[in-house]
C-alpha cells in the first residue's frame, strides 16, 4: 500500500515534467494556454496527494488555489486577452523545436543527476519530487528564453512557478507562511503582468516583444 | 513586556506599511510628498533608536543583530533623503506634464510599500519572510520603473520583471533547499526557517544540500544585485524610471540582495563540510567589476553611465566579502555604505540636471559648472568620490580592498586594480564633458533641493577624513562576525 502511495506521487510529479515538454513545442498560443491549464490541474492533484501523504490539511488550500486560479481563471483570462489582441490564430515561431527538445532533455538529465547525488540523506519521496521540481523549473526557464511573445514568456514563468510549488510542497512540513506566499506571489505577479499586457496593448498593436525591442533606449 | 511597549523593529516595518494606503487615498501631491517625507523621517528615527534602546529578543519572525542594524539604519537614512529629493523632483515632473496626478498618488504609495518591503527583508528572522520582502520590493520597483509608460520605460520594466522574477524564483528554490537541509536536524515547521536556529545547528546539516542551495541563492540574489552576467535589467531600469527610483535602486535595493547573500554566506561558513562561498563570490565580483568598467566607456546616456558604475561597485563589494577576513569584510561594509551615499547623491544631481536640460544624452549636456554651479559642482564632487579620488570615503574603502587582496591573493590584485583604473578613467572622461566646456542646452534656473545631495557628499568626505572610533569599532565587530 505504501508503495502505491509513493508511486502515485511520483507519476503525478513526472507528469508535470512531461507536460512541461509538451509546452516546449506548441506553436500556437491558444494550444499553449490549454496545456498550461493541464499542468496546473496536475499540480493541484500532486499537491493534494502530498497533503494526503503528509497528513497536512493546509496543503489542500495550495492545491485548491492551483486548481481554481491557475487551471481555470488564468487560462480563461489569457484566452480572452489573445482573442482581443487577435493573436489567437497566429503561429508563433518557436526557435528550432528539435534543438529546444534536446536542450530540454539535457536539462532534465542534469537536474536528476544533481538532485539524486546531493539529496542522499533526505527522504526518498522528497528527493525525487525535488528532482522533478528542478526539471520543471529549468524547462520553464528554457521556455521563457525561447519564446519571443509576451504571453508565451508569462506562461513559461508560471510553469516555472509550478515547479517551485511542487518543490515547496515536497519539502515535508515547510511552514504555511511560505506556501501562501508562493500562491500570493503568483497572484501579485499576475496582476502585474495584467497591467503590463494592458499597457503594452495600449501602446502597440501587438504584444510581441520584438516590437518592443525597436524602442530600446539609447545605450 | 506589555503588548503596547515601543518596539523599534516592528515600528520600522509598520510605519511605511500604514502610510502607504493613506498616500494612495490622498489627493494633492504637495500634501502626499510631505507625508512621504515625514513617514520616512519617522522610520529613520525608529531605526536609529535601535542603537540606544535595548533590542527585542529575536522572535519567530523578526530579528535585530549587529549585522542588520547597519543595513537598516543606512536604508532608512537614504530612503529619507531620497524622499526629500523626490518631493521637488516630482513637483517638476507634474509641471512639465510628464506625470499625471493619479499616477503621483500611486507613486507615493508605492514608495512607502517599497520602504516597507526592504525593511522587512532586513529585519526578518525567517528565510521565507525575507524572501517575501525581496519579492515585494522587486514588484513595486517594476511598477515604478514603468510609471512613465513610454515604450522605452515599458520595455525596461518588462525586462526587469522577467529577469527579476527568474532571479527571485531561483532564490526561492535555494531557500527550499536550505529548509530541506535543516529539516532532518531541527525538525519540521517554523524552526527550520529561522536564522537564529539555523546558525546554531548548521554544523550538522547535510553539506551537499547546502552547497547546491548556495549556488541557487547566489544566482538568484546575484541577479537582484546586478552581478554580471545577470545584470541585463539594471541599466534599463535605472535609465527609464523616475530618478528618485534610480537612487533607491542603486543605493538601497541592491544592498537588500547583498544582505540576503551575506546571511547565507555566514550560514555556509559555519558548516565545516560545505564549500567555501568565498571563491564563487570573488569570481562573480571581479567579473562584474572588470566588465562594467569597460562598459562605462561606451555609454551615451547619463543615467545608464551611473547604472553601470553601480554594477562595478556591487562587484567590488561582493569581491571584498568573498575574500573575507577582518580587513576585507571591514572594507566591504565601508564600501557598501559609501557607495549607497555617493551613488544616491549622484542620482539626486543627475535627476535635476536631466530635468533642466530635458535630455539624458551625455552629448547634449555640457558646461554644467558654468550654467548651474550648485548642481554642477555637486555632480563633480559625487563623480570624483565614486571614481575613488582621495580624500573621499570610497578612496579609503577601495584602498582597503586592494591591500587586503594583496595580502590574501596577490595575483587577483592585478585585475582588481585594472578594473578600478579603467572605471576611474571612464568616469573622469565623461565628467569633464558634462561639467566643463562650452555650455549647451537650457540654462533656466531650477528649484532644486540640493540639501540631500550635499548632505550625502559631506558624510562621504567626513568618512574619508575621519571615521569616529565608535563606528570603526562597530564595523570591526561586524566584520569579525562575518568571518
Amino acid at each position: 500500500m505504501e508503495r502505491l502511495v509513493f508511486d502515485i506521487a511520483h507519476s503525478l510529479a513526472g507528469g508535470l515534467v512531461l507536460v512541461s515538454f509538451m509546452m516546449l513545442y506548441q506553436d500556437r498560443l491558444s494550444a499553449l494556454i490549454n496545456i498550461f491549464a493541464v499542468q496546473a490541474v496536475l499540480l493541484a492533484l500532486s499537491v493534494a496527494w502530498q497533503a494526503y501523504m503528509q497528513q497536512a490539511p493546509h496543503l489542500y488550500i495550495t492545491a485548491a488555489i492551483a486548481l481554481v486560479f491557475k487551471a481555470i481563471v488564468i487560462p480563461v483570462a489569457l484566452h480572452r486577452i489573445i482573442k482581443q489582441l487577435g493573436i489567437h490564430r497566429e503561429i508563433e515561431p518557436v526557435v528550432g523545436i528539435g534543438s529546444t527538445m534536446f536542450i530540454g532533455i539535457g536539462l532534465v538529465a542534469l537536474s536528476m543527476v544533481v538532485m539524486m547525488r546531493v539529496t542522499g540523506q533526505a527522504a526518498p519521496v522528497a528527493r525525487e519530487d525535488l528532482a522533478f521540481a528542478l526539471s520543471v523549473i529549468l524547462l520553464g526557464m528554457l521556455m521563457m528564453v525561447t519564446r519571443r511573445n509576451a504571453v508565451g514568456q508569462v506562461i513559461g514563468f508560471m510553469s516555472l512557478e509550478n515547479g517551485l510549488v511542487l518543490a515547496a510542497t515536497g519539502a515535508k512540513g515547510m511552514p504555511l507562511v511560505v506556501e501562501i506566499s508562493v500562491a500570493f506571489s503568483v497572484l501579485i505577479a499576475f496582476i502585474v503582468i495584467g497591467i503590463f499586457l494592458f499597457r503594452i496593448r495600449e501602446r502597440f498593436d501587438t504584444v510581441d516583444l520584438s516590437a518592443l525591442d525597436r524602442h530600446r533606449g539609447g545605450q | 513586556m506589555g503588548v503596547w511597549t515601543f518596539n523599534p523593529v516592528l515600528t520600522v516595518v509598520l510605519i511605511p506599511l500604514l502610510t502607504a494606503p493613506v498616500l494612495a487615498l490622498l489627493p494633492g501631491y504637495k500634501l502626499s510628498a510631505r507625508i512621504n517625507v515625514l513617514a520616512a523621517l519617522a522610520t529613520l528615527l525608529a531605526a536609529s533608536s535601535l542603537f540606544f534602546i535595548e533590542r527585542p529578543l529575536p522572535g519567530n519572525y523578526l530579528l535585530v543583530d549587529d549585522l542588520n542594524i547597519v543595513f537598516i539604519v543606512l536604508n532608512t537614512f537614504v530612503a529619507f533623503t531620497t524622499s526629500v529629493f523626490s518631493a521637488s523632483y516630482i513637483g517638476h515632473e507634474l509641471e512639465t506634464g510628464k506625470l499625471a496626478a493619479p499616477y503621483l498618488r500611486f507613486y507615493h504609495a508605492m514608495y512607502q510599500v517599497l520602504a516597507f518591503a526592504m525593511n522587512l527583508a532586513f529585519v526578518a528572522n525567517n528565510l521565507g519572510l525575507m524572501w517575501v520582502g525581496v519579492e515585494v520590493a522587486t514588484l513595486t520597483t517594476v511598477l515604478m520603473v514603468g510609471i512613465y509608460r513610454t515604450p522605452a520605460a515599458l520595455e525596461a520594466a518588462w525586462k526587469y520583471f522577467i529577469l527579476g522574477s527568474v532571479g527571485i524564483a531561483l532564490a526561492l528554490f535555494g531557500t527550499i533547499l536550505v529548509y530541506m537541509a535543516a529539516q532532518p536536524v531541527v525538525g519540521e515547521g517554523n524552526n527550520a526557517m529561522l536564522w537564529t536556529v539555523l546558525m546554531q545547528n548548521v554544523a550538522t546539516f547535510d553539506p551537499a544540500l547546502l552547497n547546491l542551495a548556495f549556488v541557487f541563492l547566489l544566482l538568484g540574489y546575484g541577479t537582484k544585485m546586478g552581478l554580471a552576467p545577470l545584470h541585463a535589467w539594471l541599466p534599463d531600469a535605472h535609465a527609464e524610471g523616475p530618478t528618485p527610483i534610480s537612487a533607491v535602486l542603486s543605493g538601497l535595493l541592491l544592498n537588500v540582495a547583498l544582505y540576503a547573500l551575506l546571511r547565507y554566506k555566514l550560514l555556509l561558513a559555519a558548516s565545516p563540510g560545505a564549500l567555501a562561498p568565498g571563491p564563487l563570490m570573488m569570481i562573480m565580483g571581479l567579473v562584474s567589476l572588470v566588465f562594467a568598467a569597460f562598459m562605462l566607456y561606451r555609454r551615451r546616456d547619463i543615467k545608464r553611465l551611473f547604472a553601470y558604475s553601480s554594477i562595478e561597485h556591487m562587484g567590488i563589494i561582493t569581491f571584498a566579502f568573498g575574500i573575507g577576513g577582518a580587513l576585507a569584510n571591514f572594507a566591504g561594509l565601508l564600501h557598501m555604505v559609501m557607495h549607497s551615499l555617493t551613488k544616491s547623491a549622484i542620482f539626486f544631481a543627475v535627476g535635476h540636471i536631466a530635468q533642466i536640460k530635458g535630455t539624458q544624452k551625455i552629448a547634449d549636456i555640457r558646461g554644467l559648472t558654468q550654467t548651474h554651479p550648485v548642481l554642477g559642482w555637486g555632480l563633480v564632487g559625487g563623480v570624483l568620490a565614486i571614481a575613488g579620488m582621495p580624500p573621499m570615503g570610497i578612496f579609503m574603502s577601495e584602498f582597503l580592498v586592494v591591500s587586503s587582496t594583496i595580502a590574501h591573493a596577490p595575483w587577483l590584485a592585478l585585475p582588481l586594480v585594472l578594473g578600478l583604473l579603467v572605471a576611474f578613467g571612464a568616469l573622469l572622461l565623461r565628467l569633464t564633458e558634462l561639467a566643463f566646456g562650452e555650455p549647451s542646452g537650457s540654462t533656466a534656473a531650477v528649484k532644486a533641493s540640493v540639501l540631500p545631495l550635499y548632505a550625502h557628499l559631506a558624510l562621504v568626505l567626513i568618512a574619508g577624513l575621519y571615521l569616529p572610533p565608535a563606528l570603526v569599532l562597530w564595523f570591526q565587530h561586524v566584520a569579525a562576525m562575518l568571518g
